[in-house]
């Protein structure tokens, strides 16, 4: 699998390549579009992105674990966490590709 | 909020642009993201996540009605984990007594 990662350059870069506006400007949608996603999340909203996935905020209640290292029990306090759910179009698109993949190179 | 809310928000921001370019922009964002997973690659986007993709192998299901064996084909399920500040952010409130 492609060792690369890619990062908000990458995807300022393809906004400034098809719409043809200034790089500046371009990255700066790709910060306000993961603003607009985080700040709806922090009031708790779900985020619901059709044919890409849906992001959701989760409450986790107090549980007990515990220090792997000492076996320590240590309390984890309740928090809110993110939790993203992939579209069905998501997954299949990844599937159709990377498990095409998979069968070329398995030749 | 759904898409299509984030759009007109950005459309508020921008008067200078059309509603259906800020509709492409926030598109190719999310295709360019699909477009990385689909190559197997990770995003990685400091402070707001990343997505990866986890390889789940093929394997020997059982239906479990009639216990039959089933061959369950290999397949790629996307996956996303908040980064440190988003986390932060929806932790910086007290929570609620519980």
């Amino acid at each position: 699998m492609a060792g690369k990662t890619t990062t908000r350059a990458d995807l300022a870069d393809a906004v400034h390549r098809e719409m043809g506006i200034s790089r500046n400007e371009s990255a700066g949608f790709v910060e306000r579009i993961l603003e607009e996603i985080s700040g709806a999340l922090e009031n708790g909203e779900t985020v619901k992105i059709s044919s890409f996935g849906t992001f959701s905020v989760r409450d986790k209640k107090l549980r007990m674990g515990r220090n792997p290292k000492t076996g320590e029990e240590v309390p984890i306090t309740p928090r809110r966490v993110v939790a993203f759910r992939a579209s069905h179009v998501l997954k299949d698109n990844i599937n159709a590709a990377l498990v095409r993949d998979s069968a070329t190179a398995a030749e | 909020m759904i898409k299509s809310e984030l759009v007109q928000k950005l459309a508020d921001e921008n008067p200078n642009l059309f509603h259906r370019d800020i509709e492409r922009i926030v598109s190719i964002v999310f295709q360019e993201i699909e477009n990385a997973l689909a190559r197997g690659e990770r995003v990685e986007l400091r402070g707001f996540g990343a997505f990866s993709v986890k390889r789940r192998p093929a394997r020997i299901g059982r239906n479990p009605r009639s216990g039959e064996p089933v061959h369950i084909a290999e397949k790629y399920a996307p996956f996303f984990k908040a980064g440190k500040e988003l986390r932060d952010r929806l932790n910086r409130r007290a929570p609620a007594a519980s």
